[in-house]
């Protein structure tokens, strides 16, 4: 007989929620298997990629390493929950402005880790945009296309009338 | 053509179409899919590099919870292969594993976790057989064979070809070199992992969803190994989340999960562990080289004679085609007037190799380019310059006979050198600091079709309705790449719509029309070519109505920002739907289709069905690198990389290509290798984990000026020429001429790591040659050549005893 499941309250991008599931299940498996938010991927299962990353209470964690069971009464955020009122976030704007997802797998990931940064660090430099992205692989983009969409979605989000430089779309 | 009318979509930079769905997480991958009832199959695979299966006993696993069907090699007896030539797997091993990793049974049972328990429960008794783990002991150990078939013992492919009078060539040189190299194997490390779903109809019809990058060839492969009509199989290639050439081979979990549909009338999925995609692999084959190189004072090369080993792995894949590869693109950059090719490729008990970005050509671009800039320091020439005076021409037919269309690396030269300030730094750099230069050259897909047909590539059909929706379907598969993206922008651009308003069906057997896959950087040449054929199609069918409509002649009218109007007098006009319904009532519904087949190559040789392109892209590239001297350690600051595009169809996708094809680069230039343990035989792979296996991450990625350079080639859509892998090819000789540059030591391998680094500094330290790299090229039984004249010499493109006639209406190799 399958473990009897358990059964926890917690809050997902903002609203209230109540799942069951197999004690054993990670936090990556509870949101794709029994929430149905598939946004949020897997490269390993083991921690080495970062492309499960989620937004626990605001902090990215690697939902992979997650217990379901140790998310009760926390925040949870996944990229299902960062468009709001069918508005996409500015970090997704950005992305999807520069190419900054080519085949989008890792990009949920890259877009939480991003916004925790902007939310520490409305003006973070290159530099730090580069430490706090360093859990998280991409095989497609080079990352470039994405430091450069983090830097457009961090101006746009202190107020500033920011656009893409001509060389980021064309080249020089 | 088309190219000639002010471009108004066509070379902007836009969004993609499936961008908005990529960055909501709403793309849906295949394992993102889930059908009611849906069983889970998990795979057995082998814990022996080389083993006869004795027995296999399932009756433990079948009895066990859950578990609703256990399969073995016995279900599925039919062979598959990506190559006719090398039809060498089974979806699971019947009699015979060859590699750790190889599946032999396979569990569906209604959760993973029972499917996962049920594999502890197949018994599998094994007789272990000696196991071959490289190339030079596949030479010297011709039994017993992995296969019982290939050129030779446990050689796979032995190739011999010569153009022109090497000998001669050699006499007439001023210098000659002979220069060895190793390449090591990568993997593409997709960062989604294959997943496949199918679903078996009360119709008796077959579905499956899977990440693959040729569905096409998927199809092929389960009609064949099911024994069904491919009618009853519908293929539908979910985006694949990351491909690079590792989703391009049918794969036997593909199959196995369509068997287990079948068998059990419930939906099966499979989603592959990360330690299972490192043993489907198919990444680039290791392998060495010599190379044998005569030039004139001046840098001309007189001859070139290049041999190579690759070291295949447990099948055959790609790997005919990849051989040849390792031979083809020699002659498209630089004039090489005498060449002679000897390529083999060796069986070993490790993971199959196949085609990883690049493609069989990144191995001996880097010999070629290393052995370039040691050339150029012999004759005391600056290397840009010298590569610069012996371009090829444009429209130059090759001693091979590769006809080239545009050329735009001399400009590539240009910019790099001009950007990178390469005058100021090369040889003038402090110790540790270095600049380092090489070029490229990649086909925009390949003239044949990977098996013999004569019909076209890329097929498209275009539906316009009244309400001005246009649909697009083509059997494309989009990877990340954007191909999707670029079908919406040619038929927008011709029809003069917003592309973002028009509807892309994709990747889909039941629902497209043929397109050959996601390889070879085809896509954008061939789909886009019968795309725009769609479009044109669909404007003249619009145009003949709108104009009676509108009493202005056809010629004049002009298809633009969602209007078709008069060009005389813009007023005069009407919304494109209105035309749409002009000419819907005049012809009735609105549906056309376009295709497209490369030309025909003029090589009529044996094995001159790989090489040929309807066009070649350029890239010129320049690295820096900074060594310390102390560790070994190389850090790349900055990479400039010119590439000849063609044209840019968007010009952001173009550039995430390009900075995509130099972060790979990258990574193989560095510190990407597949490994496995010897210990004992067990050719175990050392690090099937994304932690062990070294990528770069944000913290080693290098900062990438890039220039786009556009020389339409008239056989590209508006110009169109491929972006996708050639932008990768110049990074690791570039990086390893860079290290010379710094520290004055030559590491005439890839990846360039610390240990290499500091050996050659220490022997450079003790008055030895500061060298790391091969020693030796193993005696290989090399068939006798076959002899192609040159196009100078008055050949007319077949080999010189006329042998072969077949091979001119159809080539043994393709791909």
């Amino acid at each position: 007989m399958p473990d009897p499941k358990a059964v926890i309250a917690l809050e997902v991008n903002g609203d209230p929620v109540e799942v069951a599931f197999a004690p054993h299940k990670t936090l990556l498996e509870v949101l794709r298997e029994d929430l149905g938010l598939t946004g949020t991927k897997h490269g390993c299962e083991l921690g080495e990629c970062g492309t499960c990353a989620v937004l626990v209470d605001g902090a990215p964690v690697l939902s992979c390493l997650v217990l379901g069971l140790a998310c009760a009464g926390r925040r949870v955020r996944t990229v299902e929950g960062m468009a709001e009122d069918g508005r996409l976030h500015p970090l997704q704007e950005a992305f999807a402005d520069l190419g900054a997802a080519q085949c989008g797998y890792c990009t949920p990931a890259f877009l939480l880790t991003a916004e925790a940064l902007l939310a520490a660090n409305p003006r973070p430099t290159r530099d730090d945009i580069k430490q706090a992205l360093a859990g998280n692989l991409c095989r497609c983009t080079g990352y470039i296309k994405i430091y450069e969409a983090v830097e457009l979605a961090a101006a746009r989000m202190r107020g500033e009338d920011a656009r893409p430089a001509p060389e980021t779309l064309y080249g020089r | 053509m088309a190219g000639d009318r002010d471009l108004r979509v066509v070379g902007k930079a836009h969004r993609k179409v499936d961008a908005a769905a990529k960055v909501t997480g709403t793309t849906k991958f295949a394992d993102d899919l889930a059908l009611p009832r849906m069983l889970w199959c998990r795979l057995l695979r082998s814990p022996h590099p080389h083993a006869e299966i004795v027995a296999i006993d399932t009756a433990r696993a079948l009895a066990a919870p859950g578990v609703r069907a256990v399969i073995t090699g016995k279900d599925l007896p039919i062979p598959f292969g990506i190559l006719p030539v090398s039809q060498d797997e089974h979806a699971l091993c019947p009699d015979r594993v060859r590699f750790v990793g190889d599946p032999v049974a396979a569990v569906a049972a209604t959760t993973e976790e029972a499917a996962t328990a049920a594999l502890d429960l197949i018994e599998v008794t094994y007789r272990t057989l000696p196991a071959i783990g490289s190339p030079e002991e596949a030479v010297a150990t011709p039994e017993p064979r992995i296969h019982d078939y290939g050129d030779a013992g446990n050689l796979h492919k032995l190739i011999d070809l010569e153009f022109g009078d090497v000998a001669e060539g050699f006499a007439e040189a001023d210098v000659v070199r002979e220069d060895l190299f190793f390449f090591g194997g990568n993997t593409h490390l997709p960062m989604e992992q294959h997943a496949a779903l199918a679903e078996w109809s009360g119709e008796r019809k077959l579905t499956i969803w899977s990440s693959t990058q040729t569905p096409h060839y998927v199809h092929r492969a389960l009609a064949k190994v099911l024994d069904l009509p491919p009618a009853r199989i519908r293929v539908i290639a979910t985006p694949n989340g990351g491909g690079f050439g590792g989703k391009s081979d049918p794969f036997g979990h593909e199959i196995v999960v369509a068997r287990l549909a079948m068998l059990t009338g419930r939906p099966v999925k499979v989603a592959l562990t990360r330690e299972e995609v490192f043993y489907c692999h198919r990444g680039r084959h290791p392998t060495l080289m010599w190379v044998r190189t005569g030039v004139k004072k001046d840098g001309a090369i007189t001859a070139m004679h290049f041999r190579s080993l690759l070291d295949g792995g447990g099948y055959g894949s790609y790997g005919v085609a990849s051989t040849y590869y390792t031979g083809a693109l020699q002659t498209v950059t630089y004039q090489v007037p005498r060449y002679k090719f000897q390529g083999a490729r060796a069986f070993t008990n490790k993971p199959p190799c196949g085609p990883k970005r690049g493609h069989g050509t990144p191995q001996p671009r880097f010999a070629l380019e290393v052995q370039l800039d040691k050339l150029a320091e012999q004759l005391d020439l600056d290397p840009a310059e010298m590569r610069l005076r012996h371009l090829q021409p444009p429209n130059a037919v090759t001693a091979n006979w590769l006809r080239i269309g545009s050329m735009g690396l001399g400009r590539c030269i240009e910019k790099v050198v001009e950007g990178s300030g390469w005058k100021d730094k090369f040889r003038k750099l402090p110790h540790g600091r270095g600049v380092g230069l090489a070029c490229s050259s990649y086909i925009s897909g390949a003239g044949l079709p990977i098996y013999w047909n004569n019909m076209p590539h890329s097929g498209v059909q275009l539906r316009c309705d009244r309400g001005g929706g246009v649909t697009v379907f083509c059997g494309s598969t989009d990877i990340g790449q954007g191909s999707d993206s670029i079908l919406a922008y040619i038929v927008a651009e011709v029809l003069g719509i917003d592309p973002f308003e028009i509807s892309i069906v994709t990747a889909d057997t039941d629902l497209t029309p043929i397109d050959l896959g996601s390889y070879s950087s085809r896509v954008t040449l061939m789909s886009g070519n019968a795309a725009l054929q769609a479009a044109e199609r669909a404007r003249e069918l619009i145009a003949g109505p709108a104009a009676r409509r509108l009493d202005v002649p056809a010629s004049r009218l002009v298809f633009a920002a969602g209007r078709v109007f008069d060009a005389e007098d813009p007023d005069k006009g009407m919304s494109f739907a209105e035309a749409v319904q002009a000419a819907e009532a005049a012809v009735g519904t609105i549906g056309t289709v376009g295709s497209y087949t490369p030309p025909r190559s003029p090589g009529r040789y044996r094995g001159a069905g790989v090489g040929p392109s309807p066009a070649y892209s350029y890239s010129a590239c320049v690295a820096a690198v900074d060594v310390d001297p102390a560790t070994g350690i190389v850090t790349v600051p900055t990479i400039w990389i010119a590439h000849d595009v063609g044209r840019s169809i968007n010009a952001a996708a173009v550039l995430g290509q390009v900075e995509g094809s130099i972060y790979m680069g990258l990574g193989e230039a560095l510190m990407e290798e597949m490994v496995h343990r010897d210990q004992e035989r067990r050719l175990v792979h050392k690090w099937p984990s994304l932690l062990e296996y070294k990528s770069p991450t944000t913290l080693e990625m290098c900062d990438v000026v890039t220039y786009l350079v556009e020389d339409p080639d008239p056989n590209g859509p508006f110009g169109a020429k491929e972006v996708g892998q050639g932008p990768l090819l110049p990074v690791m000789p570039a990086v390893a001429n860079a290290v010379y540059d710094a520290v004055g030591v030559r590491v005439d391998e890839v990846p360039i790591t610390p240990e290499k680094v500091l050996k050659a500094l220490r022997r450079k330290g003790k008055g030895e040659e500061g060298r790391v790299g091969p020693t030796s090229f193993p005696d290989v039984p090399w068939p006798e050549p076959t002899r192609v004249p040159t196009p100078w010499e008055g050949g007319d493109g077949k080999a010189a005893d006329g042998a072969h006639p077949a091979a001119a209406v159809r080539p043994e190799r393709q791909h």
